[in-house]
């Protein structure tokens, strides 16, 4: 049985710059910064567009779909009381360049294949709500 | 690309002198008193004394990184030798950890110092005690105050999810690597055991007992697909140069190994989860660097120190420099031949970091000198009749990467 995480969550600090993305699912939605004028998404958060360099990035709700790019069973005992959990890289499908680390649930390690569509699902810890990804149940496109 | 015109200004400096102290997985002494061992060793090796010496230089120096990590300071050695100098650096950020020696290296192009000491200390066997590996962060309940600290910048990222090392970073690239270019486990093992057939052969190493492949494939996982022999070895020891004007070389007691070329692109984002090629990273962008400043080309070389703080690194490494092409660094190690002392491509010769200890790259820079100067003993790799006269040195993994490019005699 692989675990859903490590026992303890080490949680992030939160700030004006990145409270947005960390509280998004509180109503279920993954959110990214947006660029108003070229369009992309932006992450981790950053004062304006890195690509276009314009002003005006607000947080857009995006599909919560994405794939695997790459995934690694952590089996140590960095933090005390840990089972086995899997780690991933997942890219988001609306712009493949923006990935997040986090872990896979509700899926069995050899279950899991490297370009498996996943889709988000949030853990609330203290306030802060961490997107973690499970095989998506794919409806037609 | 053509290398440019203008002379790199790094080919102005040779390493001149080397010196490493007592190296063990606990030494039970500080860093400090290391530091100052591999230092007066390095300066007594380059024919100077501490009064010829007005350059310093440290990778990473002040409050960096778990305990052990970092060593003493710039300000501290500079000290504790009463140094009197014309030009002082410390950082732990830039091309990797060899960044000090590139910075030096430049620094005595420029003119500002003409014999630069650079030093790298870890403690992190000591550190560490008998309490093995932490990952960054601890457990989680170390702030003492019965609260739980929380984490930003980057690890942010990182931390919640439990992806609290740098192995399981570098163990997303290893499974990618799997799964884009057929990578399998008995090659990524070629890695350590050509690590611990050199090992054997050098006296300093922290592992030197014979490995075999069934021992690799039954070791434990730590984060799949990287085992415990995919792991670099915390170790306590403290590795110095003095990087010296060429135009010194000739009346240095040793060979002098001249700089060739660095590399120190970083050209994707400076990201552990967003670089855009996840099987190479930085690598990629340091070692066409180094190939953009030099005419000597990858069949030049006949020595190859490449990072191995995880076995994975080492095989992005002979990509990157061009050593094999991109996805076949599997199939290259595969039967240890290339990489094994009498091979094509001689590798990590005293052990890499994987059985020689991790000295944070610096271990790799000294045993690229050791072998340009003919010093290696029973490991010393022949080329056409003596030592090689073409050392590649890599250092780094994921967005963090230094290239270096050395000759014996040419400067």
């Amino acid at each position: 049985m692989t675990a859903r995480g490590p026992a303890l969550r080490l949680l992030p600090a939160l700030d004006d710059d990145n409270r947005f993305f960390w509280t998004s699912g509180a109503d279920g939605r993954l959110r990214f910064l947006r660029c108003p004028a070229c369009r992309a998404y932006v992450h981790p958060p950053a004062p304006r567009c890195p690509e276009c360099l314009a002003a005006g990035l607000a947080p857009e709700p995006v599909s919560g779909r994405g794939r695997v790019v790459a995934h690694t069973v952590n089996v140590h005992g960095w933090i005390p009381g840990s089972e086995p959990y899997l780690i991933a890289l997942v890219e988001i499908d609306e712009q493949p360049s923006v990935r997040l680390t986090t872990n896979l649930v509700d899926v069995e390690a050899e279950d899991v294949a490297t370009g498996m569509a996943v889709e988000v699902v949030f853990d609330e810890h203290d306030g802060v709500f961490l997107p973690l990804f499970r095989p998506a149940e794919r409806t037609a496109p | 690309m053509s290398p440019p015109a203008e002379e790199p200004l790094e080919r102005r400096a040779a390493i001149t002198g080397i010196g490493q102290s007592a190296v063990g997985r606990r030494l039970g002494r500080s860093g400090l008193d290391l530091t100052v061992e591999a230092c007066l060793a390095a300066v007594a090796d380059a024919g100077l004394t501490r009064d010829d010496i007005d350059g310093l230089a440290t990778y990473p120096g002040m409050g960096v990184g778990t305990p052990g990590f970092a060593g003493p300071t710039g300000p501290e050695v500079h000290d504790a030798l009463r140094l009197r100098l014309n030009w002082h650096d410390g950082g732990g950020e830039g091309p990797g950890q060899m960044r000090a020696l590139i910075a030096a290296c430049l620094a005595v192009g420029a003119g500002l110092a003409r014999h630069v000491l650079v030093y790298r200390t870890v403690t992190e066997a000591t550190a560490q005690g008998g309490g093995g590996r932490q990952g960054i962060g601890g457990d989680g309940g170390g702030d003492g105050g019965g609260g739980v600290p929380r984490f930003s910048g980057f690890l942010q990222w990182m931390l919640p999810f439990g992806a609290v090392s740098a192995v399981n970073w570098i163990a997303l690239v290893a499974q990618r690597r799997m799964h884009e270019f057929g990578l399998t486990r008995d090659q990524l093992a070629q890695i350590a055991l050509n690590a611990r057939r050199n090992a054997a052969e050098n006296p300093a190493a922290v592992f030197r007992d014979p490995l075999t492949l069934d021992a690799y494939l039954g070791s434990r996982m730590i984060s799949t697909p990287l085992c415990l022999f995919d792991c670099d070895a915390p170790a306590d020891g403290s590795t110095a140069f003095v990087v010296s004007h060429r135009d010194y070389a000739p009346d240095a007691p040793r060979t002098a190994c001249h700089v060739q070329a660095v590399g120190t692109a970083l050209r994707g984002r400076p990201s552990w989860d967003q670089f855009d090629d996840l099987t190479t990273m930085a690598a990629r962008d340091a070692a066409a660097a180094m190939w953009e400043r030099t005419d000597l080309r990858p069949a030049d070389v006949d020595v190859a120190q490449l990072y191995d703080g995880f076995s994975v690194l080492a095989l992005v490494w002979l990509e990157a420099l061009r050593f094999c092409g991109r996805g076949e660094s599997g199939p290259f190690v595969a039967d240890g031949t290339a990489i094994a002392r009498t091979g094509s491509l001689p590798l990590n010769t005293a052990g890499g970091q994987l059985s020689g200890g991790r000295l944070h790259g610096f271990g790799l820079i000294h045993e690229a000198c050791v072998q340009l100067r003919g010093d290696g003993g029973a490991r010393q790799v022949v080329r056409r009749g003596g030592p090689p006269e073409v050392a590649a040195v890599s250092n780094g993994g994921g967005p963090i990467a230094g290239a270096l490019l050395l000759t014996r005699g040419r400067g």
